[in-house]
């Protein structure tokens, strides 16, 4: 068989430390998925805001998070607030704190994008059956607008909780860290580690998006048919 | 009309990202003008801690790799080994302050002085130039050159008079191809991007001798039966030597003592015994240790 060196997987506590990397990895992603979520949404009614200022400054906001690679935005956080501003951030404070700048651009957007998406007779024909404003809002506007972010938002968790692996840059040991650090003190006795430990990597960051990809879909067919 | 809209938006986002570049530079020009002047007494102020503030906290701040077996890496049990970490238990242990090690890259260790977020780097961290315009290294500890490994049968010892028809391999990047095109540019160089395809290109026997860094053609000929590292020092020779914030005299000098102090118990032929040995054997340890900060 060909030896994959999983074995050293089992050696210690090395599984143990494995999975603690993707409970930090995990504990980052949420976090910062919990509070981009909301704040996005808001975000997003802002940006189709009239106001020509209020337009300005988002958008301007969402150009500069989406051309900054996550690495600078991270390594601007985290060193840059002790330069600048004489900040201590911890590594994980300053990961929650790009994630949560990025995901509420990223989400924000989205959210722009889906309510001018909807049709302008979809406002008319409410008017026409005699809805008020609020009615037409929380009957015809919010559930087709929901329903057109469930896998654009999906797409964006999943791609917040694999940039995590990110974060070993400002000091933070995640799953990939604890990967490598496993391979790397193996690297004599099991050189063809590498390709069991990425393999279990794989999985466990598959074992996690998966799940969520599910919700997704179900969520879908479910209001789709409503 | 709408290009206009465009074409300001694109020039107010640019000013943003100058601005934001602006205060990061001026704030770094400005930090290290502190720090000459200053006595820079805190560490949140992007500064650094001096040795009485390290002893009064009683924590030290460590930087070191936790991936390079066998310098600075993480055993089966999370704790942290290796050469550096070796050293760096020592001197917290003579400092009388605990030790916290910070898991550094080779890109950030420089960044992680400069922020006073460590106090001193431990990651095999080569002396150099450029680099000692941003922090301060202290007595080396250990010494770094190129080697050059070949078979047993047809020993590389000199790179004068070479056969053309003969290849050198190196892998792209690193110090061993620069130095090479630049001393020797009529040995012809057969080129790979990364350690295992010039490993298995040079078993295959594709080219007569491998050159890399000393260390890395030690540990190869070690580990691999019929090769011989038939020179193991090329080019300019190295030190390794730990790093603190620009400027933190007070614990670069007590650092040094230390490093002159331990030279007289031979410490670090006793740290390359308990973390190197197994990696490059004993032949090289007096080529490769540095004892009480003295290099020949």
């Amino acid at each position: 068989m060909l030896d994959l060196g999983i074995d050293v997987l089992f050696k210690g506590s090395n599984m143990l430390r494995l999975l603690s990397g993707l409970w930090v990895a995990m504990k980052i992603s949420l976090v910062s998925i919990l509070i981009s979520l909301p704040l996005g949404v808001l975000v997003g009614a802002l940006m189709t805001v009239k106001n020509r200022v209020v337009k300005v400054i988002f958008r301007v906001y969402l150009e500069i998070i989406r051309i900054m690679p996550q690495l600078v935005l991270l390594f601007i956080v985290y060193f840059g607030t002790t330069r600048a501003l004489g900040w201590n951030l911890s590594g994980e404070v300053a990961s929650v704190i790009v994630f949560v700048l990025w995901g509420t651009a990223e989400m924000g957007d989205l959210v722009r994008g889906a309510l001018i998406s909807i049709p302008k007779h979809q406002f008319e024909s409410s008017e026409a059956l005699g809805l008020t404003k609020r009615q037409t809002y929380i009957y015809i506007i919010i559930p087709q607008t929901i329903q057109r972010l469930i896998p654009l938002s999906i797409n964006l968790i999943t791609r917040m909780i694999k940039t995590t692996s990110l974060v070993l840059m400002i000091g933070v040991v995640e799953m990939l860290k604890v990967a490598q650090q496993i391979i790397e003190a193996n690297r004599m006795t099991s050189p063809n580690a590498a390709f069991g430990v990425f393999l279990i990597v794989f999985i466990l960051y598959f074992l996690v998006c998966w799940p969520i990809s599910m919700l997704a879909r179900y969520l879908e067919k479910k209001w789709n048919i409503a | 009309m709408k290009n206009l809209k465009i074409k300001k938006l694109l020039a107010v986002a640019v000013a943003g990202i100058l601005t934001v570049g602006l205060v990061a530079c001026g704030s770094s020009n400005s930090d290290s003008a502190k720090s000459d002047t200053a006595s820079g007494s805190d560490a949140a102020s992007g500064s650094y801690r001096t040795l009485d503030e390290i002893k009064e906290d009683g924590t030290i701040n460590i930087g070191v790799f936790s991936d390079k077996n066998p310098f600075g890496y993480v055993d089966e049990n999370g704790e942290y080994q290796g050469y550096d970490v070796y050293f760096a238990n020592r001197l917290a242990k003579d400092l009388g302050v605990k030790v916290n090690f910070v898991s550094t890259e080779a890109a950030n260790r420089i960044e992680y002085l400069q922020t006073g977020k460590v106090d001193v780097i431990l990651a095999n961290f080569t002396v150099t130039e450029e680099r000692a315009q941003e922090v301060d290294f202290a007595l080396p500890y250990m010494n770094v050159a190129l080697g050059v490994v070949s078979r047993e049968d047809n020993v590389i010892k000199s790179l004068d008079n070479w056969n053309k028809d003969d290849s050198i391999i190196v892998i792209s990047g690193t110090t061993a191809e620069t130095y090479l095109t630049e001393n020797y540019p009529d040995i012809p160089l057969q080129k790979f991007d990364s350690y295992a395809t010039a490993k298995e290109a040079f078993q295959n026997g594709t080219s007569v001798a491998w050159a890399n860094d000393n260390t890395e053609v030690i540990a190869f000929a070690l580990q691999n039966k019929g090769y011989t590292v038939g020179i193991s020092e090329l080019g300019n020779k190295d030190t390794i030597a730990p790093a603190v914030t620009k400027g933190n005299d007070s614990l670069r000098e007590w650092i040094n003592s230390e490093i002159e102090t331990l030279g007289q118990e031979n410490f670090f032929h006793k740290d390359y015994e308990e973390t190197l040995v197994d990696t490059y054997g004993t032949d090289y340890e007096d080529s490769l240790v540095v004892e009480g900060g003295k290099t020949e």
